[in-house]
This record gives structure tokens, sequence and C-alpha cells, in this order.
């Protein structure tokens, strides 16, 4: 057997030397899905706000279509109805969900005092567990619900006015999606007030 | 079916009937089970997953003489979840309706066992011409799969095959058969199937 000399097996065994190949890879990859990201970013995106705006009717009464608005810093949607007249906000918003990051639609009246509607556009929680946050029968629980004080989950069956029934087993996705809202709702009636305020 | 060297075309044709991921190996279950309430979702499936297969099996093949044994299982992860991923965004941007259908179905072919399995039996062991028909045949035995499920269960559960009406429309849906006891129901049926026919053949045979 040939003998190797010395240094040669002490790069090879060092640590560089087992693991270059699998840092090129990663550098390489990474390079790769940045590219692929800066390139279809902007028609994802695009597909989003589209299916956004065929939601926006669903969540709240009476309109007919939505239209990108801003207030403030937020970008959010109003809601119009056949009149063109206003007939509630639509803001999207995320937050941390037990698995990845939650998506979702939140639907207001125009005043912004109470919840018209709940939609979740994007979410990757447990199968059969925390993905059931997408169940219409879930969310409908959010429908009327006031705004002024911030909503908590509850496992109790029988929810008092500012309380969500949490979904078994989903703790931490019914408390996100509770967190989402609140955090959210609040901001955007602060903004709301402001403009108000000063026109 | 154990040859040191298969070629190619063995490769390719193993991976149609004799070796099917599905019926045959039984991996990559989790896609099969899930996603194969109708053929457009099969389709799709099928297109995400050779489209990674092919790619995987092509990138390892050309750095099969780079891999050591025991980092080797690294460097299959970190392409499949590249690819995987690539494949996440071609389909959130040009068929967002469908990457909304699949949901998490479509990063988790990153642990689908059928790609992970090509890299170590064929890819980091043959050429790169092999590995690629190898990778091909595998994707057409798993399409194959699919589709065949996804027929059973979308003309049985919804009385349609590919969005268009066959059944007559007195035909009560069968919802079990979209809901995943049906998918178990299918699977073991076609399994079954396929066992009687490969046993048949080697009866005739011997």
């Amino acid at each position: 057997m040939k003998k190797e000399h010395p240094l040669f097996l002490c790069i090879k065994n060092s640590y560089l030397g087992q693991s270059w190949l699998v840092i090129l890879l990663s550098i390489f990859f990474g390079f790769t899905l940045s590219g692929v990201q800066a390139f279809l970013q902007e028609k994802i995106d695009t597909n989003k706000s589209n299916q956004s705006m065929r939601i926006v009717p669903t969540l709240v009464p009476g309109a007919v279509t939505g239209k990108s608005v801003t207030v403030g810093d937020l970008t959010v949607y109003e809601a119009l109805n056949q009149n063109n007249k206003r007939a509630g906000w639509v803001i999207p918003a995320r937050g941390q969900g037990f698995a990845d990051k939650i998506e979702i639609l939140i639907g207001l009246t125009p005043d912004a005092s109470s919840l018209s509607g709940l939609s979740v556009l994007n979410q990757k929680e447990t199968p059969g567990l925390g993905s059931r946050i997408t169940e219409s029968s879930w969310l409908s629980q959010f429908i009327g619900k006031g705004t002024t004080d911030s909503l908590t989950p509850t496992k109790n069956p029988v929810p008092s006015k500012n309380e969500i029934r949490a979904i078994t087993g989903a703790t931490i996705s019914s408390f996100s999606i509770c967190q989402i809202v609140n955090e959210n709702v609040k901001k955007f009636r602060a903004e709301l007030r402001k403009q108000q305020a000063d026109p | 079916m154990s040859k040191e060297n298969p070629t190619a075309l063995e490769r390719f044709i193993w991976g149609i009937i004799p070796e099917n991921p599905i019926f045959r190996q039984v991996l990559g279950t989790c896609p099969a089970l899930a996603v194969s309430t109708d053929i457009k979702a099969a389709l799709t499936m099928t297109c995400a997953t050779a489209f990674v297969l092919i790619c995987a099996n092509t990138i390892i093949s050309l750095i099969r003489h780079l891999l050591k044994p025991h980092l080797r299982i690294v460097v299959f992860v970190l392409t499949i979840a590249s690819f995987v991923t690539i494949v996440d965004y071609l389909l959130a941007a040009f068929y967002y309706s469908m990457s909304l259908q699949l949901g998490p179905y479509v990063p988790l072919i990153i642990v689908n066992c059928i790609i992970i399995c090509r890299c170590e039996v064929c890819a980091s062991k043959q050429s790169v011409g092999v590995a690629i028909s190898d990778a091909i045949g595998q994707s057409l035995g798993f399409g194959l799969a699919l589709v065949s499920m996804a027929s059973f269960r979308e003309i049985l559960g919804s009385g349609t095959w590919c969005g268009f009406r066959i059944m007559p429309d007195s035909w009560p849906n069968w919802v079990l058969m979209l809901l995943p006891p049906g998918a178990f129901f299918v699977f073991g049926f076609l399994i079954g199937a396929v066992n009687w026919f490969t046993s048949l053949k080697k009866n005739k045979s011997s």
C-alpha cells in the first residue's frame, strides 16, 4: 500500500477536507435559489394579491370588489359594494404559527369596530390538527367579535364574548391566529384613527 | 434483478413496472395516498417529482466520484431540497391554484424516499446517462401508479375523470373514496392486482 504524505493526510482529515463538497454545493444552491426567487417573486406576489382580491367579497358582507389602498404605512384592501362605496376593510396579515408563518386575511366592518370574516391564505401547520384553522366552521366564530378587546383562545366549550374556542390538539395554532388578528387589527385601528384625525 | 451494473435501458424499463416505485418498492406512499384524489393533482405531482428526480439524479451522478460515504446523505438531501424549492416557486408562479391545492405536499417531496433511494441505488454509482434514464423510468412508474390510483378515486368518488363527467348522473358519489380510507383501499387493491399479475406470469414461464 502506498504511504501517503502526512501533510496530505492532515488536510484530508481536516474539517474542510471532509466537508468542502457540502460547503461548495450549499453556496452554489444558495445562489441558484436566490436567483430563482428574484426572478419569480414578483409573479408570485401578483398571484397572491389576485387571490386575495377574489376572497375579499367573501369576508365583507355586501362587498363585490376590492381595491388596494394605503392607510398610514399599511397596505390593505378596501372592500367596495355595488355603488362603489366602502363596505369594509380587509387586512392581509402574517405571523408565526406552530410550524411556519401563517398568512391570513382579516375582514373588518367599515368603522373597524368588529370582525366580519377571516380566511387563511397560507399555512403549513400539522395536517389534521393545526391545519384545521382553515376550516370555515372554526373561522366563523370570529365573525362579529369586537375589536376593542384582545381575543384569547379558550378550552371552555362555551366561549365568552372575547374568547375563541381553541382546536383540540392545536392550541398553539389557535393561539397564533388570535395573536395575529389582535396585533394587526390594533395596528390598523391606530393608523385609521390617525388618518381620520388628520386627513 | 440484482445485477451489478444495469444498462440505461434496463433501468428505464425496470422503473415502469418490474421495480415500480409505488407498487413494487412501496416507496413514496405519502404523495401516492395524499394527492391521488383527482387526475390533475396526480399529474402535477408526477411532473414536480419527475423534475426533482431527474435533476437530483443528474447532479449526484456528476459528482459521484467526489462523494464521501459518511457525508453522502447530506449531499443528497441538500440537492433534493434545492430542486424542490425551485419547483415550489415555479408552481406558485405559474400554476397558483394547483400550488394552493397541493399545499404542503410539494415541499414534502424533499422527504419522498423514491428520490433519495434512486440517488443511493443508481445515481451515486452509475454514469449520467444511466442515472437520467433511471430517473425517467422511475418517474413514469410513479406517474402510472398515481394516475391509476387517481382514476379509481376520481371516477368512484366524484363520477368524473380529469374533470369530465363519465358516470351517469344517478351515480351516488362515493365520498369515502376521496377520503383517506379510500386511498388505502385503492392502494391495497392495486398492489394486490400487480402482485397477482406478476405471479401469474411467473407461473406461466416456469
